[in-house]
């Protein structure tokens, strides 16, 4: 039962509390200890879900590998925990985890009184609504009275209401706890609309019996910058797993992907050379292998792959890069320079 | 020389071989060594909650909540603080809690009677019940109950209206309620005064069937004005039979009174879960009723219902009382897997209050405190009621 687990996890967090202080040596734990333990979703497609083989898959996945890469020069040294929305900060702050990717959103609140570190956006999101085709609904603002399915424990109940309250319309939630359950039931017609992060609409009727039934609503109603998140208490942690998420947008930026990464060690260009790890320093500075980067783009890819490779338009979920694209694109993925 | 042995051998005995003293200082070390690991594990949490910059303390209590709860015994919105949408969860427990107590008593007497039934079809089937329900997980029977609700019945548009102002679709069961009126209110007020005045007439009845040993039918008097005198004030206002009959409007109905799949859903698996296991406590008591009892009782010209009033069930509930408030405690805290089918109990509440403002430990803590509440008070009540049913000696 996942109350259960919640209330474990907590007792966890009090025990932990209890036993002693960090000593802001994350990253050497998770180096001695030999692998990344990362904090997924668990059942959202495109993001993290393991396939029908039980191979783990997603952006957030995939996110969690390029830091493993980057530790430990090898992108398969990770094991997974999937975490309700309930569960998931309450995993990372007793430790039970080292880092989050599971698509959480940065807010100030997490970032403060949960005790939390985010690192750079690996997805820029927004809550939208779906409906059934058959309603004959155009826009988000023709809802008043509907019956609202909701995932808890989100920001999605909160940003709901307050769209709801703006535009003076009444809502009715029904709020379940798990993702595949909710799902379920908005199929079967309990709720008018269902409300989640636009990706994970675009997963959710990617998995409905007939997915042409559905429809997105345009209006996006919030802003949800997906982030990594780390615990407090060790910023040399932090700075690895910022540089990891950012050494995607870099490589995608500089034009080296996982099949020319090869070659581009032979560069003349000394940004390239610096950014591999051909001229050394940045590993130095980060407590990691010169060849961090490589290993990441060699291993995992750039963010251009990762996002096609999971959620892009050739796959199930078929999302546009968007807001997602580089900053030279007209998107927001911007990395800062690797010197 | 004067005798002074005694004296002093008495207080020759040092404390830590007087049993009686040693006794008291090992309960006080305990004590201290309890509330010094109290103290311990609570400022430890404290200052290192601090150090990882996590907030603590119950100040969010009046802040706005902002976040809708699907059903509510009062008044609730989205601006209304933390506090309160705590108390609609709250609430909410203990409507189903309560609700679900009255119908799991009610049904499991009657399957735990049947299950003795001479009747072989009914105690066969009785039994059948019992064993399906008592072995089926409760959580499982929910989710099954919940499909049911949302997967059976049509969308709100194509309702199914058995009778005028009733209707039932996968949003729940819609029906109508008469329209607020002054009359309303006299009748409820009436009928309290009523159902007060019929308890101290049934007092009053026993004791004069303890002195004089003539019955006094104070139950079906008291039923007869329950009926009786509501229905006279209401034709004194006119009898208003205006009602308030729910509309399709937009996504759903508007007016008159939902039950929504969820609460239902809940109910259902909760009171037919308990239920199972109450009338086996049920049998075990009338059944620990001795053969011979139940034939003198016959013998002296009692008839069936006066045997089972005043000869079975006096006897049979000192039995029953004990074990079935374990099993009612157990219905109030499986009401806590509410959260999976959507219902707003008060855990539901609570964990959208701690993934919004993060406090865990004080979330989880106020939950464990409000299902000790709930239990410790049916407890209290039960055992009082326990005490009063218990065999007085004459």
């Amino acid at each position: 039962m996942k109350l259960v687990k919640l209330v474990a996890l907590t007792l966890s967090l009090t025990l932990m509390m209890v036993g002693f202080a960090y000593a802001g040596k994350d990253l050497d734990a998770v180096k001695k200890k030999g692998f990344l333990q990362a904090g997924v979703n668990g059942g959202v497609f495109g993001f993290g879900m393991p396939d029908e083989k039980g191979v783990w898959r997603g952006l957030d996945v995939d996110t969690a590998r390029a830091i493993a890469a980057a530790i430990f020069g090898d992108a398969d040294k990770i094991k997974y925990t999937p975490l309700t929305a309930q569960q998931r900060f309450t995993a990372l702050q007793s430790g039970e985890i080292d880092v989050l990717t599971r698509n959480a959103t940065r807010t100030l609140t997490r970032e403060t009184q949960l005790g939390l570190n985010f690192v750079t956006v690996n997805y820029y999101d927004g809550q939208g609504f779906m409906v059934p085709k058959k309603l004959g609904i155009k826009s988000a603002k023709e809802l008043d009275g509907a019956t609202v399915c909701v995932l808890p424990g989100t920001t999605t109940e909160q940003n709901a209401a307050d769209y709801f309250r703006n535009n003076n319309m009444k809502m009715n939630p029904v709020v379940i706890e798990s993702t595949s359950e909710l799902a379920k039931t908005f199929f079967a017609g309990r709720c008018d609309v269902l409300t989640s992060d636009a990706s994970q609409l675009a997963g959710t009727r990617a998995i409905a019996p007939n997915p042409k039934d559905y429809e997105i609503l345009p209006e996006i109603i919030s802003k949800e910058p997906l982030a990594p998140a780390v615990r407090q208490g060790d910023d040399n942690f932090r700075d690895v797993v910022d540089f990891s998420v950012m050494a995607m947008i870099n490589a995608e930026e500089l034009g080296i992907t996982s099949k020319n990464v090869d070659q581009m060690l032979k560069s003349k260009d000394p940004v390239i050379k610096r950014f591999l790890g051909v001229i050394p320093g940045n590993g130095k500075a980060l407590g990691l292998d010169e060849r961090w980067a490589y290993n990441i783009i060699k291993q995992v890819g750039n963010y251009g792959e990762v996002f096609e490779r999971n959620v892009g338009v050739n796959t199930t979920l078929g999302l546009k890069r968007g807001l997602n694209a580089l900053w030279t694109h007209g998107g927001l993925m911007y990395s800062v320079p690797f010197k | 020389m004067p005798q002074k042995t005694e004296p002093v051998q008495s207080a020759a005995i040092p404390f830590w071989r007087d049993e009686a003293k040693r006794a008291i200082v090992f309960q006080i070390v305990a004590l201290l060594l309890v509330a010094g690991a109290g103290y311990y594990l609570y400022s430890n949490t404290q200052e290192n909650l601090a150090r990882q910059s996590i907030a603590t303390g119950f100040s969010f209590f009046d802040k706005e909540a902002s976040f809708e709860i699907g059903e509510s015994l009062i008044k609730y919105s989205a601006e209304d603080t933390y506090f309160r949408a705590l108390l609609v969860g709250a609430l909410n427990t203990v409507k189903v809690s309560f609700i679900g107590i009255v119908l799991t008593i009610i049904l499991g007497t009657i399957v735990g009677i049947a299950r003795l039934s001479s009747n072989w079809l009914m105690a066969k089937l009785s039994a059948g019940y019992i064993e399906l329900m008592q072995n089926i997980p409760v959580l499982l029977q929910l989710f099954f109950w919940y499909a049911i609700f949302y997967e059976a019945f049509p969308s709100p548009r194509q309702a199914l209206n058995p009778i005028t102002g009733l209707f039932f679709s996968n949003r729940g069961m819609i029906f109508a309620i008469p329209k607020a009126h002054p009359a309303h209110a006299v009748m409820g007020w009436a009928l309290l005064i009523v159902l007060v005045t019929g308890w101290f007439l049934n007092r009053w009845g026993h004791r004069r069937l303890d002195r004089t040993g003539q019955p006094f039918p104070a139950l079906r008097i008291t039923f007869a004005l329950a009926v009786g005198v509501p229905l006279l004030i209401w034709l004194a206002y006119g009898a208003p039979t205006a009602m308030d009959i729910p509309v399709l409007r937009g996504f759903n109905f508007r007016g008159g009174i939902t039950i929504s799949p969820e609460f239902s859903a809940l109910l259902l698996g909760l009171v037919l879960y308990t239920s199972a296991f109450v009338a086996e406590v049920v049998r075990a008591g009338i059944q620990s009723v001795g053969k011979g009892q139940i034939e003198a009782a016959m013998a002296i010209g009692l008839h069936p219902g006066q045997v089972l009033q005043r000869v079975i069930l006096p006897q049979a509930l000192r039995v029953i009382i004990p074990p079935l408030t374990s099993q009612l405690l157990n219905l109030i805290k499986n009401s806590s897997l509410a959260i999976a089918i959507g219902y707003a109990d008060f855990v539901a509440v609570t964990n959208t209050m701690i993934n919004q403002t993060g406090q865990a430990i004080e979330g989880v803590t106020l939950i464990m405190l409000l299902f000790l509440f709930f239990s410790l008070s049916t407890s209290l009540f039960m055992n009082w009621y326990n005490k009063k049913m218990a065999l007085v000696e004459r």
